[in-house]
């Protein structure tokens, strides 16, 4: 049985209101944080090893020991809860069951930051989420743990919901704080990066909402306690939204001590492949992330057992790797089409570029034609040549990491799912009434009757 | 005298001790010394390298400003980047380059490619433009992103000559293209009675929003959409009216905003550009007029040799003013910016012709030619005209003046 940390109480009756959380051991971090310096409490996040939620998994303590503290100009923290990657819904449900743990993990923050307005950045199709929130608020509000003076330290506090307008580039920072402002959410060019220059041209740290949400376990356990779970770097524990061809699709809070088949085929998590069919590939965090083949996913190329860690996933780079990003895990069986998937996501990618900057705007609109084209039996076997050389050329030229996400998906499947392009391009009416199957990794060649 | 009194007698004296100062040099030397020393802070030169030339910068100069310091091929091209325009710069990508050593302190590379006109230089940074394989291979890739849903009008585009796209991709293109797919359209625009918008043809450099940012009030002219569908539109089609609007035309890298006062009238090459200037009372007045014959096409702003204007003009002086007889003209513009319209017009680069006398002469220094009039009795007022016998011949001058 995996520790849990975030949502150990979700069960619990009425937790979405004060009461029930108050009781159960809620607002105790604050009280803490509270009497401690906040520069400790920075050192404290330090001392854990936590690594941002959102997809970079960049070092959380590292990025607030960052923030510029010039003097007369106010600090903001802003919390990230534009989630709109294809396969990642774990913040909803934090949100959603436990409104006050990220409202405590706000409060703590804030109070290390010196950040006297906090800004929550909600997607705007999580509508019901904002009500939930403001409601969160407004009994934090009465009950002083918001507002001027809170719990007699002279800090002051407000914490106010802003919703976004449908667009899955204000998820990447400093759109969000673009969009925040009131303008059009296209990325803004780094240097300056938010912690010297963010919202309203202030120092911003901003945060993923389960980050946000973990600083409370670190709190109420001490850094060091928290950093003795996981293996190496990657500390604490990290919730998985599990979805595609598995039994049991959901939220699930995992130690990083946990194998990628574990987390797979037991009972305790995702349950294993419906009716029996085989693992044919799996995106492990997250639409923008590579995807991998059934052998490279269990094992590394080196032959160690993959575990769900972020050095583990990344092991082999993107020849033979892929990352931990935000943690949405898609798993496609053998009756998944790569092309047909990476279709989509390509065509998700066209519609949320913003249109800034060129290779993206371009680039992501030409491998979804292409891709149509492979697709639906029009294709050539250049064009598979083609699409690599795109994705090449969007990746790592674009002002934000978008690019890099539209370019990555692209890249994997044609690294590592080449022949079943080829099958499509060469069999264009055979790949439309029937699917590739399991690739040359995980069956033997002869099911395929190319 | 309390301090309080001291105090403001040293305020209202101030300019006068500070002058003092700079008289008595030797009385207020650690006071000069500190002001020195601030002068060579405020001046700090950065050493910079880019493609292995060394050159010394001010600190935050860009590593775009820098090249275009040394000029010549290792600038990098710049589709959406206008000095004059602040927060332009960094979207077209054609400008990425490859930074080698960030700075002396952190040697290390960028990972990245990264725009040269948003990122400043560092003291010691060396700099990859046109050596390095990566900034070529991902400019050419630019160039063919910028392509492929381009019309390549050019035949019909009145920006054809001085376009920006046409330069970049005869120097990054290929002939070909790979694109299959039917190329992204869209419906011209009449934006007010002097500007046309061809959304067909626009690359999204963002000029014309920061120009109208920047230059006029209460905008209604920006981008509608995103990714692919996103264009420049004004607000529910209304017309762009501020004196100075017409400015969005210079500023256009391409011909999707072109002028309706010249459109389909003349080619650009064969218009012959003059330096003018008239009293106006809203702009500088400084223009370049583009004739044929006596006839005025149109009036541009004064260009530079990146192609950014000098000073922005009002639309009076460049839509009203069509007769030569509006205009002083001052002579003719020189196209410095190496296009397809520098060709055939007044080049700097043209030598000055050639002298030939002194070759011919083989270093002899003939008094004939050069002191004639001296000589000739016909400067001189004292002797009357009749009395001169006739021209000077040779037999005036003495045949033993070995000078000659």
């Amino acid at each position: 049985m995996s520790r849990k940390l975030l949502i150990d109480k979700v069960n619990i009756e009425g937790i979405r209101n004060y009461d029930a959380y108050r009781k159960n051991g809620g607002y105790a971090s604050v009280e803490k944080a509270f009497k401690m310096a906040p520069n400790d409490v920075v050192e404290e996040v330090k001392k854990s090893g936590l690594r941002g939620r959102g997809g970079a998994g960049f070092p959380t303590g590292m990025k607030w020991s960052f923030l510029a503290k010039p003097e007369g100009v106010p600090r903001y923290l802003v919390c990230n809860a534009d989630e709109s990657e294809p396969g990642t819904f774990k913040d909803r449900y934090l949100m959603e069951f436990l409104p006050h743990l990220l409202i405590e993990g706000l409060i703590v923050s804030s109070y290390a930051l010196g950040s006297g307005r906090t800004y929550i950045y909600i997607r705007g199709e999580y509508a019901w989420i904002v009500d939930i929130l403001d409601q969160a608020i407004a009994e934090a509000k009465s009950n002083n743990w918001l507002g001027k003076n809170i719990l007699g330290t002279g800090f002051d506090c407000e914490i106010y919901v802003q919703r976004g307008a449908g667009a899955y580039i204000c998820g990447e920072e400093t759109a969000l704080l673009e969009s925040l402002e009131g303008k059009r959410g296209n990325p803004r060019i780094k240097p300056p990066f938010p912690a010297v220059k963010g919202l309203w041209d202030c120092p911003t740290v901003v945060n993923n909402v389960e980050t946000l949400a973990a600083i409370v376990p670190i709190i109420n356990m001490g850094g060091e306690e928290y950093a003795k779970i996981g293996i190496g770097k990657s500390t604490g524990t990290k919730l998985l939204s599990a979805c595609g061809n598995i039994n049991k699709p959901g939220v699930y809070e995992i130690d990083m001590t946990i194998s990628v088949e574990e987390f797979i085929y037991s009972d305790e998590y995702c349950g294993g492949i419906p009716n029996g069919k085989k693992l044919k590939a799996c995106i492990p965090g997250g639409s923008s992330v590579p995807i991998l083949p059934a052998n490279l996913l269990l094992r590394t190329a080196k032959g160690e057992t993959r575990m769900m860690t972020y050095e583990s996933l990344a092991d082999g780079g993107f020849a033979t790797g892929s990352m931990m990003g935000s943690g949405g895990f898609i798993v496609l069986d053998e009756d998944q089409c790569v092309v047909r998937h990476t279709l989509t996501l390509a065509r998700f990618y066209r519609h949320e570029s913003c249109g800034q900057c060129s290779p993206c705007r371009e680039g992501t609109g030409w491998m979804e034609k292409i891709l149509k084209n492979i697709e639906y039996g029009n294709g050539k076997l250049t064009d598979i040549d083609l699409l690599w050389d795109i994705q090449r050329r969007i990746e790592g030229n674009t002002i934000c990491p978008l690019g890099d996400a539209a370019a990555w998906p692209v890249a994997a499947a044609i690294r590592h799912f080449r022949d079943e392009f080829e099958w499509h391009v060469l069999n264009p009416d055979e790949s439309q009434r029937r699917n590739y199957g399991l690739a040359h990794y995980a069956d033997p060649l002869q099911t395929v009757s190319a | 005298m309390d301090w309080h009194i001291m105090r403001i007698h040293c305020k209202q004296y101030q300019h006068k001790i500070i002058a003092q100062a700079a008289k008595t040099p030797k009385i207020f030397a650690p006071l000069r010394l500190c002001e020195e020393i601030n002068m060579a802070d405020e001046k700090k030169l950065f050493k910079v390298t880019i493609d292995n030339i060394n050159i010394e910068v001010e600190a935050g100069t860009s590593i775009l400003q820098a090249a275009r310091s040394i000029g010549g091929d290792v600038v990098p091209p710049a589709m959406c980047y206008y000095s004059k325009l602040q927060g332009s710069g960094g979207k077209c990508r054609t400008c990425l380059v490859e930074v080698a050593a960030g700075s002396t302190a952190d040697p290390r590379p960028m990972p990245k490619l990264v725009a040269s006109c948003r990122t400043n230089v560092m003291d010691g940074m060396v700099v990859k433009s046109i050596t390095s394989e990566r900034v070529i291979d991902a400019r050419n890739g630019v160039v063919e992103f910028l392509l492929i849903n381009h019309p390549l009008d050019c035949p019909i585009c009145d920006q054809a000559g001085e376009c920006h796209l046409q330069d970049l991709s005869y120097e990054h293109g290929k002939e070909g293209t790979r694109y299959e797919f039917k190329r992204r359209t869209f419906e011209k625009h009449d934006l007010g009675p002097y500007i046309q918008l061809h959304m067909t043809r626009c690359i999204l450099c963002y000029r014309c929003v920061f120009v109208a940012d920047q230059l006029t009030e209460k905008r209604v002219h920006g981008i509608l959409d995103r990714g692919e569908h996103s264009e420049i539109a004004t607000y529910i089609e209304k017309a762009l009216h501020h004196d100075f609007i017409g400015n969005v035309i210079d500023v256009c890298p391409v011909g999707a905003l072109t002028d309706r006062t010249f459109r389909f009238k003349n080619r650009v090459w064969f218009l012959k550009p003059m330096e003018a200037h008239r009293d106006c009372s809203k702009c500088c007045g400084k223009v370049t007029l583009w004739n044929r014959g006596d006839e005025v096409y149109r009036v541009t702003a004064r260009k530079n040799q990146w192609d950014e204007v000098e000073d922005w003009i009002c639309n009076d002086c460049r839509f009203d003013k069509k007769r030569t007889g509006d205009w002083i003209i001052d002579g003719p513009t020189i196209v410095n910016r190496h296009s397809v319209i520098s060709a055939g017009h007044y080049n700097s680069s043209t030598k000055a012709p050639k002298e030939f006398l002194p070759e011919v002469m083989g270093g002899r220094n003939p008094r004939l030619l050069m002191d004639i009039h001296t000589v000739s009795e016909v400067n001189q007022p004292e002797i009357h005209l009749s009395k001169i016998e006739g021209p000077a011949t040779s037999d005036v001058f003495d045949e033993t003046d070995k000078s000659i």
